[in-house]
């Protein structure tokens, strides 16, 4: 069974079609990423699937499970998933390990909290008032908030932004923890890198619609797009756009008779993808 | 695999939270607790008079402070401070894991219930030692405390709770919801002595909860023989049960339905 389901999602703001049909399949155990410029309807569709917002039309089953839903069964429900979302502070006066502690008391198989505080990186400030925390350590907390129930699927709303280089690949590593661990995954975020980086698949959004769900490397046809090779000619630098880029660089070998110079071969990276769609739909 | 905490357990570990985070915003320690001790202290030094026979100002002030004190560490409290939380995301976090809003309101309301204590022991404390005020002798006025204390301090934090969803922002709820305590506070009998109030005020004041508690209250604290001098000839205790009850339960059906975990 897919852990999230959607289909014909629709959802209105007064005249504002924030989300106009949208159909979404999620598999048990998958990393996807939705990208999505501000504004595309991202945030509402990620809020329906965990609960904050209410659907106007479609049909949504995540976990087996209508978001919608009340009561104890839906304490049983949120048992199973954790959210990070986009921004959350708190006034500040509690410790990492209290806040994690307490909310570890939630859940009914909750993870072990110092392993939980390890893995985020933050076994230093482990006892540290919140309030003293940079902006990055609090989103380490957020995340650490999320997983430590041991939620089977995980809702990541922008997770990275704010933090420096090195705390970003400090988390791509706990991602693929928990994607070993088996952990569902559905991530937006702005960063195509990331995305590139850590998701099976992804899905592009644009004014309340799914572009186009592919895996990263396919995305737009880039894996079969033209590669373009480029180099020093005397003054000038010479592009070629080819299907066959290994045959070009043979001949330039040949021609050169050794080293070329200033050799580059590209192929379009999954932001000139993105853009290029982003752009395409707002014709 | 486990059993997920029952929501009676998990409020008393809100409870637990809320009391520790409470304790270290010395500020609002501070305020709320020794507000109240402060404002005695002033009133009792300025109003030396007795205002009938055997009952000083203090002793009449006592009683309605601690009827305010309980509108300001429940309604006052919890409608500034939860709009902040609300504005802070940490409701919206909350609403994302299986904590169920019962367990919240418990928490709340042991907040309350011991913010309330602390402010009650501290004011019959300072009144006993500096401004002479008696201790009741006959244990039904001490039962007529408890229930009033309790039932007080629920309905307060219920109404609280249920204002919470008025002050569109934590920024400006302070401005919304403190005018309105101080207005009761005056209306209802608490700074001034309630017979000498005009008519619409009085009758404005008995709308609401505090003008019954103060009233209650001075039914623990000053003799029997003021009752006469009360604007009913009576201390009406079981009416301010029943009105207390109607209250509690507009304060309960409000933030069970309507209440905003999320600033949009």
């Amino acid at each position: 069974m897919n852990a999230i389901e959607v289909k014909g999602l629709q959802k209105s703001y007064g005249a504002l079609h924030a989300v106009q049909g949208v159909d979404l399949s999620i598999a048990t155990g998958e990393i996807f990423a939705l990208l999505g410029p501000n504004g595309a309807g991202k945030t509402t569709i990620v809020e329906i699937l965990e609960g904050f917002r209410t659907r106007d039309a479609g049909d949504v089953s995540v976990l087996g499970f209508d978001p919608q839903g009340d009561g104890n069964a839906a304490r049983q429900w949120r048992n199973r998933i954790g959210i990070v979302l986009q921004s959350t502070s708190d006034s500040g006066d509690l410790t990492v390990i209290e806040t994690i502690e307490h909310f570890s008391g939630y859940y009914s198989n909750p993870r072990n909290v110092e392993e939980v505080i390890d893995s985020v990186g933050l076994e230093e400030k482990a006892g540290s008032l919140i309030r003293n925390l940079s902006g990055g350590q609090r989103r380490r907390l957020d995340v650490a908030l999320g997983i430590i129930g041991s939620p089977e699927l995980l809702f990541l709303d922008e997770p990275t932004t704010g933090f420096d280089p090195e705390a970003r690949r400090s988390f791509w590593a706990l991602i693929e923890k928990l994607r070993g661990d088996g952990t569902t995954i559905l991530l937006t975020t702005h960063y195509l890198d990331e995305a590139e980086a850590l998701a099976d698949r992804v899905g592009i959004i644009s004014e309340g619609k799914i572009v186009e769900v592919s895996t990263p490397a396919e995305l737009g046809g880039r894996s079969t797009a033209q590669a373009l090779v480029s180099w020093r000619d005397g003054a000038e630098i010479k592009s070629l756009a080819t299907d066959n880029p290994t045959s070009v660089v043979s001949k330039l070998t040949a021609q050169f008779n050794g080293e070329i110079p200033e050799l580059t071969v590209t192929r379009p990276s999954l932001e000139d993808i993105y853009l290029k769609m982003i752009g395409v739909t707002h014709e | 695999m486990n059993k997920i905490p029952s929501a009676i357990s998990l409020g008393f570990r809100r409870g637990g939270l809320e009391i520790k985070q409470f304790s270290r915003q010395r500020e609002s320690v501070i305020f709320t607790l020794l507000f109240p001790v402060i404002l005695l202290v002033i009133f009792g030094s300025v109003f030396t008079d007795t205002i009938a026979p055997n009952v000083t100002f203090s002793q009449y002030f006592v009683a309605g402070m601690i009827a305010s004190g309980l509108v300001n560490t429940g309604f006052q409290a919890l409608a500034i401070t939860i709009p902040l939380e609300r504005d802070f995301g940490a409701l919206k976090r909350l609403r994302g894991t299986p904590m169920p809003a019962s367990s919240y309101f418990i928490g709340k309301a042991i907040l309350v219930s011991i913010s309330m204590i602390i402010q009650i022991l501290m004011l019959l404390g300072f009144g006993a030692i500096f401004f002479g005020v008696d201790m009741p002798t006959d244990i039904n006025k001490w039962i007529t405390f408890t229930w009033l204390t309790l039932l007080g301090s629920a309905c307060s934090t219920a109404l609280g709770i249920a204002f919470s969803i008025v002050p569109k922002s934590g920024r400006g709820a302070s401005a919304v919801v403190s005018p309105i305590v101080i207005i009761l506070q005056f209306f209802s009998g608490v700074f001034l002595i309630f017979t000498q109030l005009p008519t619409w005020m009085q009758q404005f004041a008995a709308l609401f909860p505090l003008k019954w508690l103060t009233q209650g209250m001075r039914s623990v604290f000053l003799p029997d023989s003021f009752a006469s001098q009360e604007v009913a000839k009576s201390w009406e205790n079981g009416k301010t049960f029943a009105i207390l009850m109607v209250w509690l339960v507009i304060g309960v059906f409000f933030s069970v339905r309507k209440f905003k975990w999320d600033r949009d």
